[in-house]
């Protein structure tokens, strides 16, 4: 145990909490507040007249097929952002972790993409592949393949992860990379004497031994393709076509800000909000103990 | 959330300007707009010269992004009860600010304030009819108007053995032209059309003479039912629909990204907003113009063209002297060198007739010709109850709605027949929605 520390000033704690406390209050239960309350009115845009309609938005809401559609969408789209972000800089880390020459050349180059704004990230997609102007697009279909994401769901969907995806890869491979480094040595090389080859060593020793950074990385790329995301859907589908690529954070964009219906707008972020607290509370107290923390 | 956040700190910056533009003298008007590249520039030229030709009044133009993102940040700032004098609102719009007629103040009271008398004349009939309360009163001022045309690249024309000189008119003639292009090889795709809704919905229905909802498409009341899915528009949609599956028709998004496929020269026709010519110029393709198609069977056809584009909108709350100034900036806007020069520059349509007429006399109209086409569409005939324009409360909302079910239709998960009807009753129950019942 460790000594308490104590302070004698009744005051004074609550002083030095005070500005973290402000800005959770301003920046976040305020807004909160106000969501709340607004997703239990029904209003005009102008806010010229206004009804109280306890839940009413809410069970409109939670009735309405294309919402459901939605979170369909994006449990496809996060959970396929996930994987394909996590395996593809887990490959990554462990190659460049090979690497003898040259390594801190091919690290700084794939931690590149990092840097890159969502929204942007989705307009260097869109311009590769978009079937109006990509150039990526028309090889595709000069081979014959009919690409058409504006058409294709699919495809839309494909384009997607693909972009949100390529975006998040650096993140993982930079903790995946000081995850890697932080396995002893010694233990790698102790089960290569006993005959152990490299596959045998990664799943046996490499890969359990990484499980709290995977854990980590687990939820924050989940949170990211939920809730990060938005700018690269509106940049490249725009929630289209159809409602193919339509998730749920860009649902109470489209509703609240094409659409002017503030209160249906109001009563899914309420409901977004509740997803992220529970996901979060369930990956912290279930997930996680079962992670062996090195 | 992310969203809400940007938009409010969005507000509280562009109203910064607002105040510290107080301690001079001279009444500031801020003008907040969503013009881009070229068009930007004439809002600032405008701007500055009128600042230039008289000093009791400063006109700021702020540019706040897109259409939509322009009307919710001034939607934003007015429930933040900080909202600019003017802002710029597209076509779709108009239903929207018509509704809040708390928090708008006519043009016509406005113009009249100036001074002058305000003379509804002056003005382009069918443009300042669809910016009009019904009973007449001039609710907008319309800044840049638009109505869709024929565009065809004459090249690949000449190339598939087709008269480069005389356009096709009707659809019927549009779509054997376009699968002539694709089958001789003349050019990989025949025809594409920017904005499916505002072209293939809205001004389709006017230029046939076809009703779009009843009470006069919106005009005349808010609770409306769509009708648009009676057999004609079935019968095009289903048109195009066959087109797309035999690769003669592309399609490139919502709004106006299949001008890429045309300035590319993937697609020979396109039908397109008489206010992208700009970019087709700039292309350097050889453009011909045309008609917007009709089908000739229809009777009436073709009527007349309804106007796309925005209008600028006066928030109400201002003082008696901003308002001056608002009546000023509008009256030096419809000057008529400065409309002409508008006019010639970007294709957008003139708004006062001395304009048209100065533009006529100047023999511009001889030396560009097709550039009178959007003007002789929308001004051919007397309007219709059809065809006078279309205003619903949540037009975009109805917009998404039916560009969601072309999509899936345009993909062969649906006929046309089932789209429209799904856009119906989709769009119906929105409206049900946004009008409160």
């Amino acid at each position: 145990m460790s000594p308490r520390v104590t302070f004698p000033n009744k005051i004074l704690p609550y002083l030095l909490l005070a500005p973290q406390l402000a800005i959770t209050l301003v920046f976040f239960y305020w807004p909160a507040s106000q969501a709340l309350y607004q997703s239990m009115l029904r209003e005009d845009p102008f806010g010229l007249k206004t009804k109280f309609v306890w839940f009413q938005n809410f069970a409109k809401v939670l009735n309405d097929p294309n919402y459901l559609n939605s979170l369909k969408v994006t449990v496809v789209f996060s959970a396929s952002t996930a994987i394909i972000a996590m395996g593809m800089a887990l490959i990554l880390a462990v190659m460049a972790d090979r690497v003898v020459r040259g390594r801190g050349i091919y690290r700084t180059l794939l931690i590149w993409p990092y840097a890159v704004a969502p929204a942007i990230a989705g307009m260097l997609w869109l311009f590769m592949f978009n079937p109006t102007m990509g150039s990526f697009a028309y090889m595709l279909r000069a081979t014959g393949y009919n690409w058409d994401p504006l058409l294709n769901g699919n495809q839309a969907m494909v384009l997607l992860v693909s972009a949100a995806a390529w975006k998040q890869i650096s993140y993982n491979f930079l903790f995946f990379v000081a995850g890697l480094q932080a396995i002893p040595k010694s233990l790698i090389e102790a089960a290569a004497i006993d005959g152990a080859g490299p596959n045998k060593r990664f799943w046996t020793i490499v890969f359990p031994l990484l499980a709290p950074t995977t854990f980590f990385l687990l939820v924050i790329n989940t949170v990211y393709a939920f809730f990060d995301t938005f700018g690269i859907v509106h940049a490249v589908t725009g929630g289209g076509p159809g409602k193919a690529t339509e998730t749920l954070v860009y649902k109470v964009y489209s509703d609240g800000f094409v659409n002017l219906i503030l209160g249906d707008s109001a009563a899914q972020s309420v409901i977004l909000m509740v997803i992220v607290i529970a996901l979060t509370a369930v990956q912290f107290r279930y997930v996680e103990r079962r992670v062996h923390y090195g | 959330m992310r969203v809400p956040t940007l938009l409010s700190i969005a507000t509280a910056l562009t109203a910064l300007p607002l105040m510290s533009g107080s301690a001079f003298a001279v009444t500031e008007i801020s003008w907040w707009h969503a013009m881009t590249g070229a068009n930007n520039e004439v809002v600032e030229t405008l701007s500055k010269e009128f600042n230039e030709s008289q000093s009791e009044y400063k006109v700021t133009p702020v540019f706040k992004g897109t259409y939509p993102e322009t009307l919710n940040a001034g939607i934003a700032a007015f429930r933040a009860k900080q909202p600019p004098h003017i802002i710029q609102v597209f076509d779709v719009g108009t239903g929207v600010m018509m509704a809040a007629e708390g928090a708008v103040k006519p043009v016509a009271e406005i113009l009249s304030m100036g001074g002058a008398t305000f003379d509804k004349s002056q003005y382009l009939p069918g443009i300042v009819a669809y910016y009009s309360k019904p009973d007449g009163t001039m609710l907008s001022f319309p800044y840049n108007s638009s109505s869709p045309i024929l565009y065809y690249n004459k090249d690949i024309f000449a190339k598939a053995g087709l008269d480069a000189e005389n356009p096709p008119k009707t659809w019927p003639e549009v779509f054997e032209a376009a699968r002539k292009i694709k089958t001789s090889g003349a050019a990989a795709c025949g025809l594409t059309s920017t904005w499916l809704t505002w072209i293939g919905l809205e001004n389709f229905s006017a230029w046939n003479n076809l009703q779009y909802a009843t009470h006069e498409n919106g005009l005349a009341s808010t609770d409306v039912e769509l009708k648009i899915n009676a057999e004609p528009f079935v019968k095009h949609f289903q048109n195009l629909a066959d087109l797309a599956k035999e690769g003669v028709f592309r399609y490139g998004g919502r709004t106006s990204e299949a001008k890429q496929l045309f300035l590319s020269q993937e697609c020979a026709i396109m039908t397109e907003s008489s206010g992208g010519l700009g970019d087709v110029i700039k292309s350097g393709i050889k453009y011909g113009l045309g008609q917007l198609p009709y089908y000739p069977d229809l009777q009436g056809a073709p009527q007349n063209t309804i106007p796309g584009g925005a209008s600028l909108w006066v928030f109400g709350g201002k003082s008696d002297e901003e308002y001056k100034g608002v009546a000023a900036f509008f009256a030096f806007l419809s000057k008529t060198e400065i409309q002409s020069r508008l006019h010639q520059k970007s294709g957008y349509l003139p708004v006062t007739m001395a304009a048209y007429n100065a533009t006529k006399e100047s023999g511009f109209y001889k030396e560009n010709p097709g550039r009178e086409i959007p003007i002789t569409q929308m001004m051919g005939k007397e309007p219709t109850e059809n065809s006078r324009g279309v205003r619903l409360v949540n037009l975009p909302q109805v917009r998404d709605i039916e560009n969601e079910e072309f999509e899936k239709m345009l993909a062969g998960e649906q006929t046309a027949q089932q789209a429209l009807d799904n856009a119906v009753k989709r769009g119906n129950e929105a409206i049900q929605q946004a009008i409160g019942n």
